[in-house]
Order: C-alpha cells, then structure tokens, then sequence
C-alpha cells in the first residue's frame, strides 16, 4: 500500500478529510450567504469567534458537542452584526466584511485570555466496530469524529435544499435579483439576514473544528488565513455545493501531501511543495475562469450589492 | 497644521534624547515590536515576559507600555517602527529575524532612537544593536533525550524557515541524538511559518504517520505537542521559546525556554545610565538566556541526569554542542577532533552535519 517513499495513501486520505473539514464547512456557509447576494468577507473573524467559543463551552462543559454549539453560536452572533450592518444600516459590505475580520480577531484574544495553555476535552472517533477494521477503506471511512460525516451530511443538505426545494428557489431569486424578488412579495432582508446568520454558524463550527480537534488548543490567531481560503474555494467552487467539497479536499490533501512528502524523506523542493496547495488553486481557478460565460453565469447576480426597498 | 506640530514635537523629541543619550535619561520609553500574539504561549509571548521584567525593574523611570503584536515582516514593519521612532521610543526592541532590513532601514532615519534586533546579524548603523540566545545549547540536551528516548530510532524537527538560527538547531539536536544512539534518523518538515497552528499540528501528525515519536519543534506554538498529545505517551516533545508547562509531564518531557528579561533590563538600564553602546549580544545557558525547562518524570532518572549534566558543562563552558570531529553533510570535514565551532561558522550556517538527510531548502 507504500507509494512516494512510504506514504501510506489511506493514512494520507483519512488525514485530508480530517484536515480539510474547517475550510469546508465555511466555505459552504459561505456558498450560502452568497448565493443569497452577500458577500460577507468577515469568514476569518467568523471562524476565529467560533473557534474561542467553542473552545470555552467545551472546556466549561466538558462536553465537545456543546463546544461545537458554542461555536455555532459564536460565529452566527458576529455574523449578526455584520447582518444588522450590511441589511439593515446599509453599509458597505466588503468594508464591513473586512472589519468584521479584524474585530473578530481581536474580540477572540480577548475571551481567549483565560484559556491559552488548557486542553479541551477530546472529541473520540465514532465508534464503527468491525467497519473501522477494514483494511484501507476502514482508516478512510470508517475512523474519524463525527463532524467529519456532519460536514459532508450538511454539503448535501445545502445541494438538496438548493436544488430542490422552494426555500432553495427564493434565496437564489434574492440572490439573482433582490429587486424582482422584492416585488413578488418575498422578503429580501429577513432571507438574507438567515443565510448571513447560517453563513456564521457553518464558520463557526468549523472554527470550533479547529480549536477542538484539529488542533486541540487555543492560541491567539489560531485559523491563521483559513477563512480566507474559503472565501477563494467558493468562488474555486463556482457556488456549487459539491465543487466546495471537491475544492476543500482539494487544498486540504495538497497541504497534507507535501507535509507528509517531506516527512517521508521525497526528493521535491521543498519550496515548490509548500507553494503547491496555492499554485493549483490558481491553476484551477484560471482553469474555471478560462471558460468566461459559465463563470460569470454562476456568480449571483446581486452579489455584493446593497438592497434598499425603494417602493 | 497637525502634521506639522506632530513633525515639529517629535523633531524636538528626537533633539531631547540626542542632547539625554550621552549624559543618561530621567526616563526611557521603551518599544516593543512582535511577530505573534502575546498568547501564542512561545516566542512572543516570551519577549512579553521580558517587557514586563523591564516595568518591574525600573518601575517609573521607563515607560514600556508600546508594543505591537502581529507586525508581518515587511514593508509593514517599517511604517511600525516608523511610527513608533515618531512617538518618541527612546529604543525599539524588534523581535523576530524578519524584521532585520526595516529595522536598519529605520535606524538610518532615526539616529538618535536606538535600536534592538533579535537573532540577526545587520548592524548597518551605529544605532542598531543585535541580541540573539544561544538556543542550539537547549537543543544539544534536548538532541541527547530524544537519543535516549525514541523507540522507533525517528526522530523529527519542525522547522520554520532555512536561517542560521534554525538549521544550527537541527545540528546540534541531531548530533546529540546520533551521539547516544548511532541508529537514529532524523526527519525534518520546513513549514514555512513562525506560527500556523494548524499547519504545525498537521507537520508533527505527518511525523507521527511516518513513526517519528520525539518531535522538536521551532515554530512558536503549542499545537505540535497538543498532536503529540492524542498518541497518549507514545510520542514525545519538547516546549519551545516558553516553558509550555501545560503539556508535562508528557508529551513536554523538558523545555528551551528564551529569558529575554536580563538583557532587555540590561539594556534599558544602560539607556538611562548612559553606558549605552552599540552591541551584539549572543548569551547562552551560562548567561541565562537559554534555560532548560523541568525534565520530567516521563524520562528516566539516568537520562535527567546526564542532560543536566551537560547542560551544567555548557553553563561553565567546559563543554561545547559543536566539538569536533564534525564533518559536513557532503563528508568534508568542518571541525578538526577537539577544535569548537567559531561563532562566525554558527551564524552563517547554511549546511547540514553528516548523516542529516535531505537538502536544506535555498
């Protein structure tokens, strides 16, 4: 089962799923908000809210899956006020988006203050029994926390609920043209203010990822730029659920990979391997973009712009 | 109009501490610039450490309240100390290698503002002082426990970036190592951070999934020893920059702990006494730089022993982590039987000792 010099690539899946579940969930929140027509820039603050809150629920509690509500909570208040900024005061969102990153990053040192240096209580792999002993497939599917499953369950859930259902229907209508949708009736701010609200918690779970299983810790300035890869695996996904699951694990087992090339001794640069995860994230996003009508045809209409019900 | 009073008090300023650097100051406000948060619990959190030694020393004769976290090491940097020269610093310490060129860029601006850098080796001014600790002491003992100690005979090393300062590290860790068990092989991952704790969890997991069970590592966080953590004894590390006491007694069996505090008081004191110079400062364990953190229970008392006995042999100087016979990576020979590193070779370091494997990125 040994390729590249003794990488074992069932180890190597089974530590991408793990590795990318952070930047998954909040690129799906994200895919939310902005399929909504918001563009929230605020992933990095939301992310690091959730991170400290869930840290502090769990460690408070002792329980892990209330720390993961606690993060759940923490990213949708921050996404609230980024909310109440953007819908209802009418401020710009990409400025309001980038100070929602910044007051994040410092609201979450300040609760962290009394938490560097403690050890939450540890998130256990989901108990498969036999399953989990399966030779390769058992270390890839059957070995991990259940937040692993929960975020590709909550991949299809958004798919599902956008492709199918009529809830899916009007936030694209929002999202495609919030003057149109405005007209017919529907309410454009209460809907946005739910995906902005949604786009938070999914951020914030899986800052709380982060924080509690990821890297069992707090430090300050913990998700160090991940929310920001998840702003780009959106746009990567062309706003399509199952694209962001593919972008995620896309940047995750590159980042992965060359970690693991170097521990298992390769012969590549070392440069080029940590430039890799960015370079084909480039490669791809020119790839997508190379084809301009498909691109541009899957970016929300209203996406960015301010809705002021004028009549 | 604002900009011209500000312009005209700090031109005024700088006049004042010109005419008070030859005769001593009644007050010095000391400044401080960081790479990371102050509770990233290692390397900044450590020159904090040595910030607030400072206030306690001289309590109202120095004002020691500026510092700024999370300065990238740049152009940004440069406005930072520009600003700060502004605000009437009396001397800015900069904290990280990053910072070496805005530093002495600055400095040339500023003469009259002394300036302090961490761990290099530009002084292009007369105002630029360097200070550095002697950290590859710290990894000799801690090279000589993970010897003793690894099971698998694989050991790693995280590094940060490919400077003097860290591949000195990787050396002396290993040669130690190699020193007490001749079968033992290092494995290094270049993370190209100081501080991503999620980055550095997945270098020392990717270790783990190779067999590595001693993980030293030399970026700022704790997160290699939380993943060090999850393999419930059967891994070990060691705390970095801070004593990171949180994780002992295992997976943290010792600790490098930086004590910036004797110099930065040294220092400031001199400022206001006026026995200020130009220096370039390199302490190690004997200067109480470098301190050895608790070395638990998880390793054997015989072990204890000898690393505490080296590291006494380091304080007293009869022993140096660089004694050769040390051949270079390529085979050719560095150091003649006996003879000790000269500093000049330590903070060039661009090589690898014998028996490392891998290149060191360029």
């Amino acid at each position: 089962m040994d390729f590249l010099g003794g990488i074992n690539p069932a180890v190597l899946i089974a530590s991408l799923m793990v590795a990318s579940v952070p930047i998954m969930l909040a690129a799906i929140g994200e895919l939310v908000v902005e399929r909504s027509g918001v563009l929230n820039l605020g992933v990095e603050g939301m992310m690091i809210m959730g991170a400290v809150c869930g840290f502090a629920a769990a460690v408070g509690t002792g329980s892990p899956a209330v720390g993961f509500l606690g993060g759940i909570v923490g990213g949708a208040a921050l996404a609230l006020v980024f909310g109440v900024l953007t819908q209802i005061l009418l401020a710009n969102q990409v400025a309001t988006g980038l100070a929602l990153t910044l007051f994040g990053l410092g609201l979450s040192s300040l609760i962290g203050q009394g938490y560097v240096g403690i050890k939450p209580p540890p998130t256990t792999a989901l108990p498969f029994g036999p399953l989990a002993d399966i030779p390769a497939l058992g270390r890839i599917l059957f070995n991990h926390d259940a937040m692993v499953y929960i975020s590709i369950a909550i991949i299809a859930a958004v798919w599902a609920v956008l492709r199918f259902t009529r809830t899916g229907l009007v936030l694209r209508a929002v999202g495609e043209n919030h003057e149109a949708a405005h007209a017919l009736g529907y309410k454009v701010v209460r809907i946005r203010m739910a995906a902005i609200t949604f786009g938070g918690a999914m951020a914030g779970l899986g800052g709380a990822y982060i924080s509690l299983v990821r890297v069992p810790q707090w430090v300050d300035g913990i998700t160090a730029g991940q929310g920001w890869i998840a702003l780009a695996i959106v746009v990567f996904a062309a706003w399509k659920p199952w694209r962001v699951l593919i972008g995620a694990y896309l940047f995750g087992g590159i980042s992965v990979l060359q970690l693991n090339l170097q521990a298992a001794g390769a012969r590549i640069p070392v440069e080029y391997l940590s430039m890799s995860p960015y370079l084909i994230t480039i490669l791809v996003l020119v790839l997508i973009s190379a084809n301009p009508k498909r691109a541009s045809a899957n970016a929300p209409a209203a996406l960015g712009k301010t809705f002021h019900a004028t009549r | 109009m604002m900009r011209r009073t500000l312009l005209t008090s700090a031109a005024l300023m700088l006049a004042l501490s010109g005419t008070a650097f030859a005769a001593g100051m009644d007050k010095v406000k000391a400044c401080f610039v960081y790479v990371g948060p102050v509770g990233d619990g290692g390397w900044t959190f450590q020159h904090d450490q040595g910030r607030l030694a400072v206030i306690e020393a001289f309590g109202d004769k120095v004002d020691a309240s500026t510092y700024q976290e999370n300065v990238p090491e740049g152009a940004d940097a440069e406005r930072v100390l520009t600003q700060m020269a502004l605000s009437g610093c009396n001397i800015i310490f900069t904290t990280s290698f990053g910072y070496m060129d805005a530093t002495n860029a600055v400095a040339a601006k500023f003469p009259n503002v002394m300036f302090e850098h961490a761990t290099g080796y530009k002084r292009e001014h007369t105002n630029v002082s360097t200070y550095n600790a002697r950290f590859y002491e710290g990894r000799a003992i801690q090279g000589h426990i993970a010897g003793k100690m690894t099971k698998s005979n694989k050991i790693g090393y995280i590094g940060s970036f490919p400077i003097p300062e860290v591949i000195m590290g990787i050396n002396s860790y290993y040669l130690h190592a190699k020193k007490v068990n001749p079968a033992v092989e290092l494995t290094v991952i270049w993370a190209y951070t100081w501080f991503d704790p999620a980055k550095e969890a997945d270098a020392a997991k990717a270790m783990i999934e190779q067999g590595v069970d001693v993980i030293a590592s030399h970026t700022d966080s704790t997160a290699p020893l939380a993943e060090a953590a999850k393999a419930n004894g059967a891994v070990i590390g060691f705390g970095q920059a801070s004593d990171m006491a949180a994780y002992a007694p295992s997976p943290r069996v010792s600790s490098i702990i930086d004590n910036w505090a004797p110099y930065y008081i040294k220092r400031v004191g001199a400022l206001l006494d006026g026995t200020y110079a130009q220096a370039d400062a390199w302490e190690g364990i004997a200067g109480g730089e470098v301190l050895i953190g608790d070395i638990t229970e998880a390793v054997s008392a015989e072990v204890k022993t000898e690393a505490l006995a080296m590291r006494d042999a380091i304080a007293a100087g009869t022993y140096h982590p660089f004694t050769g016979p040390i051949n270079k990576q390529d085979g050719s020979a560095w150091l003649a039987a006996g003879q000790t590193a000269p500093d000049g070779d330590l903070l060039g370091m661009a090589f690898y000792v014998e028996g490392v494997t891998g290149d060191i990125p360029q």
